[in-house]
Formats: structure tokens, C-alpha cells, sequence
């Protein structure tokens, strides 16, 4: 099950940056367990960046992220206050979600 | 009754959770599973990429552990719309690909997984056009398998 998010946005010399870090295995389908048996692809596929409701980024991945991903995206000015969304889906349906204020 | 009601209930809780990704752009698998990055290049219809110093890569020469490497990309190219991410020597290259619009800058820190020592390739989309810079990242221990 997906774990929980944590998420920062900070406004700093006019931009904002929100810094985001997802609970995720990222499986690679490649690595064996400790039986020897191929552990099934479990990744994230695709990111979603909102800024009081509007899409700004998406993003689309694949098992190359490192596990327990960490994200570092920019914009452009900002307010303090402004809704920060960030949400995710991954290959086997997982979806998870996390809001916060710029700060 | 009651059970009508719970399952009406779930129903709209599932068409909740479903909605935010209704308008998604589609994971690109075929661009994904490619097994070298210009057959994944290829499928995303990006040919011809030029190199431009003003594609920007930020990460270590040399990366002792290769399920973190950090990698910090940016475009100074006015009108940038996406940014991809490619490790040559990965299984399967493409890594990322990140679709900005206004407000968000052609900027993005993550953390990739590498098999090997590599070139990673940034191609940068704007207007049309692409332009590409590439970088040599030396990996001590690989990142995948395990």
C-alpha cells in the first residue's frame, strides 16, 4: 500500500520551490527476493504538479526512479498561501495525493 | 437497502478517486519499454535533437551508489515545454519525461537508478524543436538487480 508523502514549499527570491517525497518501492522487476524469486514491477508512472488547482507539470516515469523518490520543481513567483498538489499513480493502480500551503 | 446504499457509496468514493488522473496524458509505454534511447527518442516523435550548452545537467562525475544518483536538470531555452531524461546504458533508458506549462520552470531534482557507468542524455522541447546535453556519470556499484 502506498505510504505517506511529505511535502515543502518554500517562496525564495521569487520563485517558489516545492520539494516533494513520495513512499514508493519503485520494483524494477529485475531484483530477486531473499527465495530467489523475481520481485513483480511496482513503480510510479505518473506525476501531476498543481498550484491552486491548475496543472502546471506532469510527469511521466519509470522504474529508474530511485526508491522513495524525492522531486524538486520550481515556479515561477508564488504566494504565500498558494495550494501546492502533488499527486501520483502508479503500474498497478496505487494512487496517493498530498497538499500543502507555500510557506 | 443498506446494501444498495454501500454500494452506491462505493461507487462514487471509486469515481472519486479515479477522477484526478481522467485527463492524464497516458504512461507512454512504448517509449518506455525501448531498449536503447533512440528508438525511445524515436517513439516520442523527437529526432534530430541539436546540443546547446543551455541544457543544463547537475550531477556528480562519479556516483558511489547507484540506486541514488541525483541528477538536476534545467533548461535555459526560452519557450521549454518538456524536459526528457535518458540513461544510455539503463535496460530501458527513458527515464523521465516532464511536461511543463506556464508557471512551472523547465527545472527538476530527482534521483535515478543506474546499472552501470553512463552517458545521461537531457533533451529539452521547445517550439517545436529539441536540443540535447549529455553528461558521463561513473557508477562504482550498480543500482539495479541487487
Amino acid at each position: 500500500m502506498a505510504g505517506p508523502m511529505k511535502m515543502r514549499a518554500t517562496l525564495a527570491g521569487g520563485y517558489t520551490d516545492v520539494r516533494v517525497l513520495m513512499t514508493h518501492p519503485m520494483e524494477t522487476g529485475q531484483r530477486k527476493d531473499a527465495e530467489g524469486k523475481v520481485v513483480p514491477m511496482h513503480f510510479i508512472q505518473n506525476l501531476t504538479l498543481k498550484v491552486n488547482g491548475r496543472t502546471v507539470m506532469e510527469g511521466q516515469v519509470s522504474q529508474a526512479v530511485s526508491r522513495n523518490p524525492v522531486f524538486f520543481f520550481r515556479l515561477r513567483g508564488g504566494a504565500k498561501g498558494d495550494k501546492i498538489e502533488v499527486s501520483w499513480l502508479d503500474n498497478q493502480g496505487e494512487t496517493n495525493k498530498t497538499e500543502t500551503a507555500v510557506a | 437497502m443498506n446494501n444498495f446504499r454501500r454500494k452506491t457509496l462505493l461507487g462514487a468514493a471509486a469515481l472519486l478517486l479515479l477522477k484526478p488522473f481522467a485527463a492524464l496524458a497516458a504512461w507512454h509505454k512504448e517509449a518506455f519499454s525501448a531498449k536503447s534511447a533512440p528508438d525511445a527518442l524515436k517513439s516520442l516523435g523527437v529526432a534530430n535533437s541539436t546540443p546547446s550548452p543551455d541544457v543544463v545537467i547537475e550531477a556528480p562525475q562519479i556516483a558511489e551508489n547507484g540506486a541514488v544518483v541525483p541528477i538536476e536538470i534545467t533548461s535555459n531555452v526560452k519557450g521549454t515545454t518538456s524536459l526528457l531524461v535518458l540513461i544510455d546504458k539503463n535496460p530501458f533508458p527513458l527515464a523521465g519525461k516532464f511536461d511543463f506549462s506556464e508557471g512551472a520552470l523547465p527545472f527538476v531534482k530527482l534521483n535515478v537508478k543506474m546499472g552501470e557507468t553512463s552517458d545521461v542524455r537531457v533533451v529539452a522541447q521547445a517550439g517545436g524543436r529539441s536540443y540535447v546535453a549529455t553528461k558521463e556519470i561513473k557508477v562504482t556499484i550498480g543500482g539495479c538487480g541487487g
